[in-house]
C-alpha cells in the first residue's frame, strides 16, 4: 500500500516554525524528518515515524507554495489563497529573508551575477550552510537589489514598503544592496576580523552622508550610489598632505590640544604624519571606482593597522580623531571645511567601528 | 420583467503577465447575464487595471435571477489574434433576493482559471432590484431562504415544520457530449461549470416553490448532490424541510453587524407584512408583500415538469404563516397562530403532518425543544441500479436555441418512462417509510440520501432515524390528553427520546427492553443507534467519542447486470458486518448509543467499501453495556485456550481504559428496580434495513444474530481471530484530543474561541497482488487510523481541543486506488471547566441547552402555552451569564491562543507600522520623516514615533468555516444565504505542479479561498455548516494530467464575538486592548 496523494489543507494556513526553519535552512524533507526525530518529536507526541514524514511533506508543500509570495511580500499580505494571521506573516516574511552571518560576509561587496551564484557551491562548502539555503539568501539579496536600485528616496524605507521587513533587517538589507551596488571589498584576509554588522555601520553612515540622497532627498536620484560629485571634490583635500606648513600645522594643533590626553601620545605624535597622509589620501583616490572598491582595505591598511601594532586603545583613536577633525577648522589657508565635515564625520564614525581585534 | 441586475467592474489586482513582450496585461472583462453581455474598456499595460466602469444594468425575469449566475470574464485584449481569457468568476446572486439576506455584493473574488487556478482577484459590485408583481402563477421562488444548517438557524424561530421537500433535475454532461471531443479542456470545464450551476439555480428555485405552495418561507438542512453519471448523465438533486422561520429580534442581535454591508433596516421578519387573510388561497405569500410573475406567454407546466414524487399538490388549506401586526410581537403571533391552526384543523384534516407529504421525513438532526419524542432507531435502505443513458430528446433539439442553457426535467420528457431516478427515490423513500412504520414510528428524521457510481452501477442508499415527533405536530389541536400527559413527564428528564416508540407486545424485532434507567416507568431498549445528533436535553455519562467500522470486500470484475446481481448480493453480508463492528466497538468503549451515524457503501471495479462514522455515548437512561466475550470454537487445544483467555483479558482491559478515558461512571443502581442482570447477555440490533435490487424484491435483514448471544465473538478461523484483532487496533486519540461526528462533543461544552476547519485527502494504491478481504482489510483500516493519527498531530498545537463533525468520506476512483476525504473542525476548548462539568449532569445539560439553543427554547412556546413562558425566561437570562463565566477565561489568555508568540506579535506590529509607513511615503511626506532619520541614524526611536496608532488591521479580513451550525463564543446575528460552489481544476502538467498532491493541495486552499471570498462580498465573516459534498480526484501520471471536480456548500453568516458583545454592552472601545499590545512591542 504505497500512498499516492496526502494533503491537509486548513481554512487558517497551519505553520510549524521548526518545520518552516528546517525548510530555510534547506534541508531535504527526509534530512529534515531524521532532525525532528532527533528533537525527541515522537516521544513527545506519540506520532509514528510515517506521520512524521507526511506531516513535514505537507508543510514543506505548503512553503513552497508561499515561496512565490514571500518574494514579493506585500503579495503575500493582499492574497486570498491562503489565510494566514497578520502575525504568521510577518514571522513568515522576517524568517525568508533572515540570512546567516557567515554566508553574507561571503557575499559582501561582490556583484550580484551569475558569476558569484556560481560560487555558491564553494562558498556552501567553505560555511556549512546548505547550497539551497545559499541559493535562497543569495536570491533574496538580488530580488531586494533589483528592486530597489533605482528607486528614488530612502532606502531603507524603499526596502520596508516593498518587502515589509522589521526595521533591523531593513537596514541590514541596505547595507548589502549598497556593498553590492559599490562593490566594496570585504573579502581580503585582512578584513576577515570584520564582522557584517561593522560594514552594515560603516554603510549606514556612508548612505546618510556620502550618497547624493543624503544631500537633497528630493534629487531625482537614490541611496545607493556614492555622490560623484563629492568624491571629485574629495580631490581638494588632497591639500592638507601636500601642503608641508598646513600639514605641520595641523599636527602641532592637533598634539597641543591632545598632549597628556592621549596614552599612547609619542606613538601619535611621530605617525601623525603617515596617519594623516593616509586618511587624506584615501579621501583622493576615491575618484576611481578602483580605489573605492578599495576603501575599507585601505582604511584598514592605512589607519587602523598602524594604530593596533602601536597598541592604541579605542579611547585614544576616539580623541585623536575628533581631535583631528576639528582642527582643521583652525586652519586658516584650508577653504573645504564643509567638505572635510562630510568626509571626516562619517570616516571617523567607520574607523572607530572598525577598530577592534 | 421583475427585477434589475446592476454589476459595477471596480478594479484588478496582481493579474497574471499575458504579454510577454512588456510582462505586463491589456486586461477587460466581461460581465454576462443570461444573454447579454457587456464589456469594460481595454485597461492598457497594468497588472493592476482600475477600470472603474459604469454600471451595467441587466433587466431580467426573477426566474433567471434565480437559474443564472453572474458570469465574469478577465480577458487580455490582443490587437491581432483572439483574446485571451485571464480567468472567470461566477456569482451566484441568490442571496440578494431574499429580504434579509445581503443587499450588496461587493469585493475582491479571485479570477479563476479551470487550467491555472487563480490568476488574481477582481473588484465587484452587484446589486439587484426586484420590482412588485402580483403574480400568482410564477415559476419563481425569490423569498425562500435556504439554509444548509440541519437544525433550525441560530437566529430563527421554526413557527412551523412543514416537512420534506425534494426535487432533481437531469442533464447531459457536457463532459460527454459529441462537441467535447472538439472543444478545448477549458471550454469543456466551463460548460460542466456553467451547467452545474445553473441546475443548482433551476433546482432551487422549483424546491422554493414547493415551499412556498406548503406555506413555507425556508428550507433548512438542504443537501444538494451531483450524481456525475457519465454517459448517462448529470443529476442534480435535492432534499431539505420546510419550515416557516421566523426571524428573532432579540437585543443581542441587533448590534452593529460587523462590515456587513446590508441594511438593517431590510432585517424585519418575513411575517411583519400584514396578511389580512391568511385563509385565502390567493398570492398570499409568507414574504415581502411581493409575488412575482413571468410572461403570460409560458405556460404553467410546474406539475408535469416537476420531479415531485407528491400524489397532489393540493394542501391549499395548510397554516398561513402568521400574520401578527409587530407590536404584538413574537409572543402573540404564535398564539394567534396556534388559534388559527386549531380552527382550521377542526375544519376536518385530521393528521396535518402525515397528509401534507406523501414523506414524513425531517432532514434536520437537531431539533426544538418538545419536537422530538420517541426514536426508534436507525432506518436505511439501498437500491443497486443499472443506469441507463437519459434521453433527452428535446435536449439536442434546443442546442442551437437561444435559451440553449434552459434545462429541461427528466420528467418533462421522460415521464412515461418506468425507469427514471425519480421513481428509484420514491422506491426507497417507500421503503424507508414503511420501515419506520414497523418501528412504530410515524416519522424518520436526520433523513439524508446518497449514491454511489462506478461505471454503470449506481447504489442508492437512504437513511434517518425512525422517530415520533410530538403529537401537536401531527394530531389535532385539541390534545390527546393521555399523551401530552407522557410527554410533559418525560421531556424534563431528558430521556424521553430513548422510550420505545413500538409496542412492547408487539416489536419488529427481537430486542430486550428494560426499564428506563433514569425514569424508571417506560421501557427502553439496550443500545440505540440513530443519525441524528445529540439532543441537547440528553442526560450523557461522560463523553462521547468516534466510532467507525471499516470494510472491504472484493468482488469479481463484472458488466451491466451481472455486476449489479454481484452487488446487491454482497450488500446484506457488508451491513451485517459493518453493524457487528460498530457494535463491537461501542461495547469496547463502555458505551450505550450511538449519534450521527452515518454508513457509507462505496462501489468500485473490483471491491466494495464499507466506512460507518459515529459517535458513540453512554445515555444515562440506557442500560450499562454488557462486556465482550470470546470464545474458543474448538476447547481442547491447551495453549490456544490460554492465547483466547489472553485476548478475552486485553478486552477487558480495554474496556476499563476506555470507561476511565471517556469519564464513563454511571451511577450504581440497585437491580431489582431495573428487573434484568446489568451485564445484559442478549444484545440485539434495531437497524432495520434492506437491499433491493432493481427487480423490486426486497429482503429483509435480521441483524440479531439468530439465537446467538450475540457478544460472545467465536473465534473459529484466523479470519474471526483477525476481527478481534482489528478491534484492538484503534488507538484512542492522544492526551487532550477527543473527536466525534457530530455537532457538540457530549461532555464538553465550555468551548474557547479558536478553530480551524480542514481537509484533509488521502489516496493509496493497493498492491494488485493477492489481495485477500482480510490484506484489504487491514490496509483500509491502516489508512484510517494514519489519517486520524495525522490529523492529531498536525493540530497537536490546539490541545486541549476536539475534532467535531468529522466527516470521512471514501472513493474508489480507480483500480487499486482508495481515496479518503476527511472534513472536520478542531475546537479548542478549556480543560479545567471540561473536568469540572463532570457532575451535574441534568444542570449541564439544561445549561447547554439555554446556551446553544436559547432562541429555540422559545419554540415551545407556541405548543404548550402556559408552562414554558416562565421556563424561557430565566433560561434567557441565565444565557449571559454562562457566556460570561465563558469569556471569563482572561483575555490574555484568549489573546495567546491567537497570537502565536511574542516573536510573531513584534513581526505583526512591523507590518502594521510598514503599512503606515508605505502610506506617509506615497503622500509624500516622507521629507520630513526622513531628515529626521539621517539627524540620529542610530535611533530606533524615530520608527516608531512615527507610525500612529497602528490600528489599521489586517489588508484581508478572516473568514472562519466551520461544519457545525455555530462558531464557538460568537452569536450569528445574521444569515446571509447559501454558498454552493461547483469547480473544476485540470492540469496537463501534473508534474510541474508538484504532482498529485501539489496540485490538490492547491485546488483545495483555491477553493476555500473562493468560497472566503464570496462571503467576505456578502459581508460575512464565516461559512457554518460548510461541506464538501464531492471531491472527485482523476489522475493519469502517464499523460502528466489530473482533473478535479469539487463541490462544497455552506451557510454565510455575520457573527459578533461574545466578548465583542460584552465589551460593547458595557460601552468600552473594542479596540481597546489592540494599541497597547501593539505599542509595546516595537522595540
Amino acid at each position: 500500500m504505497t500512498s499516492e496523494l496526502d494533503i491537509f489543507v486548513g481554512n487558517t494556513t497551519l505553520i510549524d516554525e521548526d518545520v518552516y526553519r528546517l525548510w530555510l535552512d534547506g534541508y531535504s524533507v527526509n534530512d529534515a524528518v531524521a532532525l525532528r526525530v532527533r528533537s525527541g518529536i515522537l516521544e513527545q507526541t506519540g506520532a509514528t515515524a510515517g506521520v512524521l514524514q507526511s506531516d513535514t511533506m505537507d508543510h514543506y508543500r505548503t512553503f513552497h507554495m508561499l515561496e512565490r509570495l514571500l518574494h514579493a511580500p506585500p503579495k503575500l499580505l493582499h492574497q486570498l489563497i491562503f489565510q494566514i494571521p497578520p502575525s504568521r506573516q510577518a514571522l513568515l516574511i522576517e524568517r525568508y529573508y533572515t540570512f546567516d552571518e557567515a554566508f553574507v560576509r561571503e557575499v559582501l561587496g561582490k556583484k550580484l551575477s551569475k558569476g558569484t551564484k556560481k560560487d555558491l557551491d564553494d562558498i556552501s562548502t567553505k560555511t556549512g550552510i546548505t547550497l539551497k539555503s545559499c541559493r535562497r539568501q543569495f536570491d533574496n539579496f538580488k530580488r531586494v537589489f533589483k528592486v530597489v536600485e533605482e528607486m528614488r528616496g530612502s532606502l531603507v524605507d524603499n526596502i520596508q514598503q516593498h518587502f515589509l521587513l522589521s526595521d533591523r533587517l531593513a537596514r541590514d538589507y541596505a547595507a548589502i544592496v549598497f556593498f553590492a551596488n559599490n562593490r566594496f571589498e570585504t573579502g581580503k584576509k585582512k578584513l576577515q576580523y570584520l564582522s557584517f554588522g561593522d560594514f552594515a555601520f560603516c554603510a549606514e553612515l556612508m548612505i546618510q552622508n556620502w550618497t547624493l540622497g543624503a544631500v537633497d532627498s528630493q534629487m531625482d536620484d537614490m541611496d545607493v550610489d556614492l555622490d560623484k560629485e563629492f568624491l571629485q571634490d574629495l580631490k581638494e583635500l588632497k591639500v592638507l598632505v601636500a601642503d608641508k606648513d598646513l600639514l605641520d600645522l595641523h599636527k602641532s594643533l592637533v598634539c597641543t590640544a591632545l598632549r597628556g590626553k592621549l596614552s599612547v601620545f609619542s606613538e601619535m605624535e611621530t605617525n601623525f604624519k603617515n596617519l594623516s597622509r593616509g586618511l587624506v589620501n584615501v579621501a583622493a583616490k576615491l575618484t576611481h571606482n578602483k580605489d573605492v572598491r578599495d576603501l575599507f582595505v585601505d582604511l584598514v591598511e592605512k589607519f587602523v593597522e598602524p594604530c593596533r601594532s602601536d597598541h592604541w586603545p579605542l579611547s585614544d583613536v576616539r580623541l585623536f580623531l575628533n581631535q583631528y577633525s576639528v582642527s582643521v577648522h583652525s586652519l586658516d589657508g584650508f577653504r573645504h571645511q564643509t567638505l572635510w565635515d562630510r568626509y571626516m564625520g562619517t570616516l571617523r564614525g567607520c574607523l572607530l567601528r572598525l577598530y577592534h581585534d | 420583467m421583475p427585477g434589475k441586475l446592476k454589476v459595477k467592474i471596480v478594479a484588478g489586482r496582481h493579474l497574471p503577465v499575458m504579454d510577454r513582450a512588456s510582462d505586463l496585461t491589456d486586461a477587460f472583462v466581461e460581465v454576462k447575464f443570461g444573454n447579454t453581455t457587456f464589456k469594460t474598456d481595454v485597461y492598457l499595460k497594468s497588472l493592476n487595471p482600475q477600470w472603474n466602469s459604469e454600471w451595467f444594468k441587466f433587466e431580467v425575469d426573477d426566474e433567471d435571477l434565480q437559474d443564472e449566475p453572474l458570469q465574469i470574464t478577465v480577458l487580455d485584449h490582443d490587437t491581432y489574434s483572439a483574446n485571451d481569457a485571464i480567468g472567470k468568476v461566477y456569482i451566484d446572486i441568490d442571496p440578494l433576493l431574499y429580504s434579509e439576506a445581503a443587499t450588496v455584493i461587493s469585493g475582491w473574488f479571485p479570477i479563476y482559471d479551470t487550467i491555472h487556478g487563480i490568476r488574481g482577484e477582481i473588484n465587484v459590485v452587484v446589486k439587484v432590484d426586484l420590482f412588485n408583481d402580483l403574480n400568482r402563477f410564477r415559476q419563481s421562488s425569490c423569498g425562500v431562504k435556504f439554509f444548509c444548517t440541519t437544525s433550525i438557524p441560530k437566529c430563527y424561530r421554526a413557527v412551523v415544520i412543514h416537512g420534506f421537500v425534494e426535487e432533481l433535475v437531469v442533464n447531459e454532461d457536457p463532459e460527454y457530449q459529441w462537441i467535447d471531443r472538439i472543444r478545448t479542456p477549458r471550454a469543456s470545464n466551463e460548460a460542466r461549470q456553467r451547467l452545474i450551476s445553473l441546475m443548482s439555480g433551476e433546482l432551487q428555485r422549483k424546491i422554493g416553490l414547493k415551499v412556498l405552495e406548503m406555506r413555507g418561507n425556508a428550507v433548512v438542512g438542504y443537501l444538494q448532490c451531483f450524481d456525475l453519471e457519465g454517459e448517462s448523465g448529470l443529476v442534480v438533486r435535492a432534499i431539505g424541510t420546510a419550515c416557516t422561520l421566523d426571524k428573532l429580534s432579540s437585543p443581542a442581535t441587533f448590534l452593529p453587524a460587523c462590515n456587513s454591508p446590508s441594511k438593517e433596516m431590510k432585517e424585519s421578519p418575513f411575517n411583519e407584512d400584514p396578511n389580512p387573510n391568511p385563509h385565502s388561497s390567493g398570492p398570499s405569500t409568507p414574504l415581502k408583500n411581493q409575488t412575482y410573475s413571468f410572461s403570460p406567454s409560458k405556460s404553467y407546466s410546474r406539475q408535469s415538469s416537476s420531479s415531485d414524487t407528491d400524489l397532489s399538490l393540493t394542501p391549499k388549506t395548510g397554516m398561513g404563516s402568521g400574520s401578527a401586526g409587530k407590536e404584538g410581537g413574537p409572543f402573540k403571533a404564535l398564539l394567534r397562530q396556534q388559534t388559527q391552526s386549531a380552527l382550521e384543523q377542526r375544519g376536518g384534516s385530521p393528521h396535518r403532518f402525515c397528509r401534507r407529504r406523501e414523506f414524513p421525513f425531517l432532514t434536520l438532526t437537531a431539533f426544538p425543544p418538545g419536537l422530538l419524542v420517541h426514536v426508534g432507531g436507525v432506518v436505511s435502505a439501498r437500491s443497486v441500479k443499472l443506469l441507463d443513458r437519459i434521453h433527452n430528446p428535446a435536449f439536442v433539439g434546443i442546442m442551437g436555441n437561444t435559451r440553449s442553457y434552459k434545462l429541461l426535467d427528466w420528467n418533462s420528457f421522460n415521464s412515461d418512462e418506468p425507469e427514471t431516478r425519480d421513481a428509484w427515490w420514491a422506491e426507497i423513500r417507500q421503503e424507508i417509510k414503511s420501515h419506520a412504520k414497523a418501528l412504530g414510528c410515524h416519522a424518520v428524521v436526520g433523513y439524508s440520501e446518497s449514491t454511489s457510481i462506478c461505471e454503470e452501477v449506481c447504489i442508492l442508499s437512504a437513511s434517518g432515524t425512525a422517530a415520533v415527533l410530538s403529537p401537536r405536530f401531527l394530531q389535532e389541536g385539541t390534545v390527546d390528553g393521555s399523551l401530552e400527559q407522557r410527554v410533559e413527564e418525560n421531556l424534563p428528564v431528558g430521556c424521553g427520546f430513548c422510550h420505545i416508540p413500538y409496542d412492547e407486545l408487539n416489536m419488529p424485532f427481537p430486542a430486550h427492553l428494560t426499564h428506563c434507567y433514569n425514569c424508571r416507568k417506560q421501557k427502553v431498549p439496550d443500545v440505540l443507534f440513530t443519525t441524528i445528533d445529540l439532543p441537547t436535553d440528553a442526560v450523557v455519562i461522560g463523553k462521547g467519542c468516534l466510532i467507525q467500522a471499516r470494510l472491504c470486500r472484493l468482488k469479481k470484475k463484472a458488466q451491466a447486470e451481472a455486476n449489479a446481481t454481484a452487488i446487491s448480493n454482497l450488500l446484506p453480508f457488508m451491513e451485517y458486518e459493518v453493524h457487528t463492528q460498530l457494535m463491537n466497538k461501542l461495547k469496547l468503549k463502555g458505551m450505550n448509543a450511538l449519534f450521527g451515524l452515518r454508513i457509507q457503501i462505496t462501489v468500485g471495479e473490483n471491491m466494495l467499501m464499507g466506512l460507518a462514522s459515529a459517535t458513540g455515548v453512554y445515555l444515562a437512561a440506557l442500560p450499562m453495556p454488557g462486556g465482550i466475550q470470546i470464545a474458543g470454537k474448538t476447547p481442547s487445544d491447551g495453549s490456544y485456550e490460554q492465547h483466547i483467555s489472553h485476548m478475552q483479558k486485553k478486552i477487558n482491559d480495554t474496556i476499563a481504559k476506555n470507561k476511565e478515558l471517556y469519564e464513563i461512571n454511571p451511577p450504581e443502581v440497585s437491580e431489582e428496580i431495573i428487573g434484568s442482570p446489568i451485564p445484559e447477555p442478549r444484545q440485539r440490533s434495531r437497524l432495520l434495513r434492506s437491499q433491493s435490487e432493481s427487480s423490486d424484491e426486497v429482503t429483509e435483514l435480521d441483524l440479531s444474530h439468530g439465537k446467538k448471544d450475540a457478544f460472545v465473538l467465536e473465534i473459529d478461523d484466523t479470519d474471526a481471530m483477525e476481527d478481534v484483532h482489528s478491534l484492538l487496533t484503534d488507538v484512542p486519540p492522544p492526551s487532550g484530543f477527543y473527536s466525534c461526528n457530530t455537532e457538540i462533543m457530549p461532555g464538553i461544552n465550555n468551548w474557547t474561541s479558536e478553530i480551524q476547519m480542514f481537509t484533509s485527502v488521502r489516496v493509496v494504491r493497493l498492491s494488485s497482488l493477492n489481495l485477500t478481504n482480510q490484506a484489504l482489510n487491514k490496509n483500509f483500516n491502516g489508512l484510517c487510523e494514519n489519517l486520524l493519527k495525522s490529523l492529531y498531530f498536525k493540530l497537536r498545537s490546539m490541545t486541549p481541543c476536539c475534532l467535531c463533525h468529522v466527516n470521512f468520506t471514501v472513493s474508489l476512483p480507480e483500480d487499486e486506488l482508495i481515496q479518503v476525504t476527511v472534513t472536520a473542525v478542531a475546537i479548542t476548548f478549556d480543560k479545567n471547566q471540561a473536568l469540572q462539568t463532570t457532575k451535574a449532569h441534568a444542570e449541564k445539560s439544561l445549561q447547554r441547552a439555554s446556551t446553544d439553543n436559547e432562541e429555540l427554547l422559545q419554540f415551545p412556546l407556541e405548543l404548550c402555552s402556559d408552562s414554558v413562558p416562565s421556563h424561557a425566561f430565566p433560561a434567557a437570562k441565565e444565557h449571559p451569564e454562562s457566556a460570561s463565566s465563558n469569556s471569563g477565561t482572561p483575555a490574555a489568555q484568549r489573546a495567546t491562543s491567537v497570537d502565536y508568540s511574542s516573536f510573531a506579535d513584534r513581526c505583526s506590529s512591523w507590518i502594521e507600522l510598514i503599512k503606515l509607513k508605505a502610506q506617509t511615503i506615497r503622500r509624500g511626506s516622507i521629507k520630513t520623516t526622513v531628515t529626521v532619520e539621517k539627524a540620529s541614524p542610530m535611533g530606533d526611536g524615530n520608527f516608531r514615533n512615527r507610525s500612529a496608532p497602528p490600528c489599521a488591521g489586517s489588508t484581508v479580513g478572516v473568514v472562519k468555516m466551520t461544519p457545525l451550525s455555530f462558531i464557538p463564543g460568537a452569536k450569528i446575528t445574521k444569515y446571509l444565504g447559501i454558498i454552493n460552489m461547483f469547480f473544476i481544476r485540470e492540469t496537463t502538467s501534473l508534474r510541474e505542479e508538484g504532482g498529485v498532491s501539489g496540485f490538490l493541495h492547491t485546488f483545495i486552499a483555491e477553493v476555500f479561498a473562493m468560497v472566503r471570498a464570496h462571503v467576505a462580498a456578502l459581508g460575512g465573516n464565516a461559512v457554518v455548516s460548510y461541506i464538501m459534498k464531492q471531491c472527485v480526484f482523476m489522475e493519469n501520471p502517464s499523460k502528466n494530467q489530473a482533473q478535479c471536480l469539487i463541490n462544497v456548500s455552506g451557510d454565510a453568516v455575520v457573527f459578533v464575538r461574545e466578548s465583542d458583545l460584552e465589551v460593547m454592552s458595557t460601552q468600552q472601545p473594542a479596540v481597546n486592548c489592540q494599541p497597547t499590545c501593539t505599542g509595546e512591542v516595537t522595540t
